[in-house]
């Protein structure tokens, strides 16, 4: 029952199935065990970026294309719901039409790029996409009338979602049941679906097909699978997750803006955390993202005392302000890509396998 | 097939190809066709000559990228660094000497701006050697990781800059001299533009010298197009690529310059804008293509100008419309460089 | 007997997971043109690239005039007095006949500085180089190309040239032509260890032959021998010289 609802791709690491319990536990209970707006909107981001990061890694890890694009796809998924609703009002119709929309969009953007470039090299297609994606986030914030432009749009949810909502006057463990831990519920089961759905896609023969494409496009050409139609759909696939967690990312914030899903810092972020988490694992994007956005939202701070702590050194606070939390990761993640290429799931699985 | 008859095998003629020299009417045609929409040719004097610059700018930047692959199958994401980099040492540089450039005198402007541009290409020279050593050659070959640990060294030289001169927009005032327009009949010509069009011809001539008459050229060339042969031949490719990866950090750095002062003023993400440019351009070339990428920077720099006068909506993508409508064309660009 | 100007012993080559060559020992003797036989993929053009340093050898030793260069890199083995001219002929397509010629001698600098009497020589022997000196090579017909790739080979001297089946796809007017060149080649003593699949070609050259087969050696000795044993040919290369002809 258990392998087949993980498509029979267990972690096969003792180390790894503790902490991916007690990821998951953590995000189950988040609401209960750690009361306040900050810890529940964390755990919410954790969610989001799951699916997000997990999308990334069906085309990066899993078929070894890279993609600059993909937060084009989780923008298209933001901005169409979040369209939506500004216009047709806060009802369940206006979602449906708005994530059909952003579906539909994301499937022939993604359609034509894939088409277009994939015939050739990788390097290739990351340049396409790189400046398609640019292209669209200046588009984005031009079409001011429709998107809000740099200001983004804020809307209302249905009422089920709203944080006014009550389900019952009586708390729940002393957690008040509102739309607030309704829409977080519903996040976190949408994103386990999700994840499920992608871990399903990956096991299957697709899935072995996009690997063998990975390791040897010329021979799986050889061997009579048509590489382009394979990175293509795989390219379509991945696209259509990013956009359903562009979906999952508005409805929880009412709000969407290009820096909340479109600007290139959340691209530059999703490579670390498939990097960090370990490509072409899958579970690599629940590691990944999980740790990524804790150290976000709390290593932060810690820099903001070590650069205040450096007051008066003139380049070592600069060095270590928040704001330069970027430079870090970008060490980071070159260093990461360099010695530590299998990413944490990797060294976990490795360490089974009885190699150092 | 060769018709060689038995007699004389080997004196059969020349099989008759002309050269390509289609694209080489792209540049010319397109500022033709713009002509009758300005309306007025004054406008399109302005205009065009605007766009040459801006493609010169582009050429300076992008050919040194383009070459590094072809030799090396290496796509150096974090190219934009250097254009940022050298702008903003230009801008310190030319801090240092206000005297000068706030001179009437010409003269003294280029005392100023020459020693400006040298140290924007030195420094990007040497960062570029650095770069290559620390962060491309360990990963030779492996595309997926190249892509994403330039892509790296490109967010790190970023916030670099940013540590160092600060993440705020600075701006860059052109030397005295350099500002204003002259009038060539009605059409006003802002004098930098001019300027950076000859600095780009120099640049090109320059290339094209020493590509085409020596040595180390034609073995840049021949280094695009086989690269083991080059070695068999008994040459170290290594040492010509890192030569051709300093070098094209080094114009990078000139480029930067030069576009920053186009734009007259400095912010940390420049480099990764003019990135997005440069892609396109020598995509719209032909990878490893010097004459594509000329031709593909002209282009990139007319259209832009044209569109954003006429419909400045559609500005903003002309240029992936260009580079769709040339890879339907030629799907390798428009020279497509022979590999192996 | 002297030593051989090039020794193999034991060479294994590996090329991603396969195994290509399975200890290939082989020798090359000073002066002498000893043709390397064998069907399709049996590691004739992989034991080149690995003499040439462009497949590294997982094992063995290769000892060039004296020297072991089994671990030297491609530009250290042309160095040493190997030209090599592979079966793609390598040719600079966007670069002048002469352009290519210049870059194969690498004391030149400049056209001028190539040694005129020899270039007289290889005008002598492909006079078509001569006429078409100034044209991009790309523009040149297969015979041509072939022409230039073993006039590159030899616009210096060198101790020994590889050639990668330079009768390959080639008109028989123009083989006859190229066999011609290097019985000339030949008459100046340079050493050749020359690849080919054309037994015809090969028979006319070679002074010695090596056969392989799944990448080893199965057999060597004098060409001479070879061409006359019918059973020979028959056993090592599944033809026989008069089916052949």
């Amino acid at each position: 029952m258990l392998n087949r609802l993980f498509s029979g791709d267990l972690p096969r690491s003792r180390m790894l199935t503790l902490l991916l319990i007690a990821i998951v536990a953590g995000l189950a209970l988040v609401p209960f065990i750690f009361p306040g707006a900050k810890a529940i909107n964390v755990a919410a981001k954790i969610c989001v970026f799951i699916v997000l990061v997990a999308s990334f890694d069906l085309l990066l890890g899993y078929t070894g294309i890279v993609s600059f694009a993909h937060t084009m796809f989780f923008g298209i998924g933001a901005y169409g719901v979040s369209i939506a609703l500004t216009r047709m009002g806060p009802t369940w119709a206006a979602v449906a039409a708005g994530i059909a929309a952003a579906l539909a969009m994301s499937l022939v953007l993604s359609l034509l790029i894939g088409l277009f470039s994939l015939r050739v090299k990788a390097i290739f297609y990351a340049m396409i996409t790189l400046a398609v994606a640019s292209a669209f986030q200046t588009f984005a914030s031009q079409m001011s009338e429709i998107t809000g432009g740099e200001d983004g749009l804020s809307f209302k949810v249905p009422e089920l979602l709203r944080h006014g909502f009550a389900l019952s006057d009586q708390p729940f463990l002393g957690v008040s049941l509102d739309g607030k831990l309704i829409s977080y519920y519903l996040l976190f089961a949408v994103s386990v679906v999700l994840f499920l759905l992608m871990l399903r896609i990956v096991n299957s023969p697709f899935g072995r097909v996009l690997q063998a494409i990975r390791e040897n496009d010329f021979r799986a050409e050889a061997l009579g699978y048509r590489t382009v139609v394979y990175r293509t759909l795989s390219n379509v696939l991945s696209a259509g997750f990013a956009t359903l967690a562009g979906v999952l990312l508005a409805l929880w914030l009412r709000y969407n803006g290009p820096d909340t899903s479109l600007s290139f810092e959340i691209m530059i972020d999703i490579l670390l955390m498939v990097v960090i988490g370990g490509m072409g694992t899958m579970y690599g994007a629940v590691v990944g993202a999980t740790l990524f956005v804790i150290a976000q939202n709390y290593l932060q701070d810690l820099m903001k005392l070590a650069s205040d702590a450096a007051n008066g050194i003139p380049l070592l606070s600069n060095l270590v302000h928040p704001d330069r939390w970027l430079l870090w990761l970008g060490i980071l993640f070159v260093v990461s890509v360099y010695r530590f290429p299998t990413g944490i799931v990797g060294k976990l699985r490795a360490k089974v396998l009885g190699k150092p | 097939m060769n018709s060689a008859t038995a007699g004389s095998p080997v004196m059969d003629a020349l099989p008759s190809v002309n050269a390509d020299r289609l694209p080489l009417l792209l540049v010319p045609v397109l500022a033709l066709v713009a002509l009758p929409l300005m309306g007025s040719l004054s406008t399109w004097v302005t205009l065009t000559v605007a766009g040459l610059a801006m493609g010169m700018i582009i050429f300076i930047i992008a050919s040194g990228l383009t070459l590094v692959f072809g030799l090396m199958d290496v796509l150096n994401f974090g190219h934009g660094v250097f254009i940022a980099l050298g702008a903003y040492l230009a801008m310190s540089v030319l801090g240092t000497m206000t005297g000068w450039t706030a001179s009437e005198h010409l003269l003294l402007n280029l005392l100023a701006a020459l020693p400006a541009m040298l140290v924007a290409m030195i420094v990007a020279g040497g960062v570029g050697l650095a770069f290559e050593r620390v962060i491309i050659r360990p990963v030779y070959g492996q595309h997926l990781k190249q892509i994403m640990i330039t892509m790296g060294g490109m967010i790190v030289g970023e916030e670099l800059i940013k540590v160092i001169w600060g993440a705020q927009t600075i701006p860059l005032p052109l030397p005295a001299a350099f500002r204003g327009a002259l009038l060539l009949g009605d059409a006003a010509v802002e004098k930098y533009r001019l300027i950076a069009v000859v600095i780009g011809l120099a640049v090109f001539a320059a290339m094209f010298w020493v590509l085409s008459r020596t040595k180390v050229g034609l073995l840049i060339r021949a280094g695009v197009q086989d690269r083991e042969m080059v070695e068999s031949l008994g040459y170290r490719i290594r040492r010509l690529f890192v030569g051709v990866f300093v070098a094209g950090s080094a114009l990078a750095g000139l480029g930067g310059v030069m576009w920053g002062l186009y734009q007259q003023n400095l912010t940390p993400q420049m480099g990764s804008q003019v990135n997005v440019l440069i892609f396109i351009v020598i995509i719209i070339g032909g990878l490893g293509s010097v004459g594509g990428c000329f031709i593909g920077a002209l282009l990139v720099g007319l259209l832009a100008n044209y569109t954003g006068f006429l419909v400045p909506k559609v500005a903003l993508f002309s240029n992936i419309l260009l580079m769709v409508i040339v890879l339907l064309w030629r799907p390798q660009g428009i020279y497509p460089v022979a590999k192996r | 007997m002297s030593a051989p100007l090039l020794r193999l012993e034991g060479v294994h080559t590996h090329i991603g997971a396969y195994h290509i060559l399975h200890g290939v020992d082989l020798d090359v003797a000073q002066g002498e043109l000893t043709v390397l036989l064998g069907r399709n993929g049996a590691g004739k053009t992989t034991t080149l690239r690995t003499i040439m340093g462009l497949w590294q050898a997982s094992q063995g030793s290769i000892r060039f005039d004296g020297e072991d260069i089994g671990a030297c890199r491609t530009p250290e083995i042309a160095q040493h007095g190997i030209a090599y001219v592979p079966e793609n002929m390598g040719i600079f397509a966007d670069l002048t006949v002469c352009e290519n010629m210049l870059l194969a001698a690498r004391g030149a600098r400049r056209a001028q500085d190539i040694d005129e009497r020899r270039l007289t020589w290889i005008f002598g022997l492909f006079p078509a180089l001569q006429k078409f000196w100034q044209h991009p090579a790309g523009l040149l017909s297969g015979g041509q190309k072939q022409m230039l790739a073993v006039a590159r080979a030899i616009v210096e001297p060198r101790k020994l040239l590889l050639v990668d089946e330079p009768s390959k796809g080639l008109a028989p007017a123009i083989i006859q032509n190229m066999i011609a060149a290097f019985r000339e080649l030949k008459q100046t003593d340079t050493t050749i260890l020359l690849v080919e699949q054309n037994f015809h070609f090969a028979r006319q050259l070679g002074d010695r032959v090596a056969v392989m087969d799944d990448g080893r050696i199965v057999h060597s000795g004098a060409m001479a021998e070879l061409a006359e044993d019918e059973d020979l040919q028959q056993r090592l290369l599944g033809l026989s010289l008069a089916a052949h002809q």
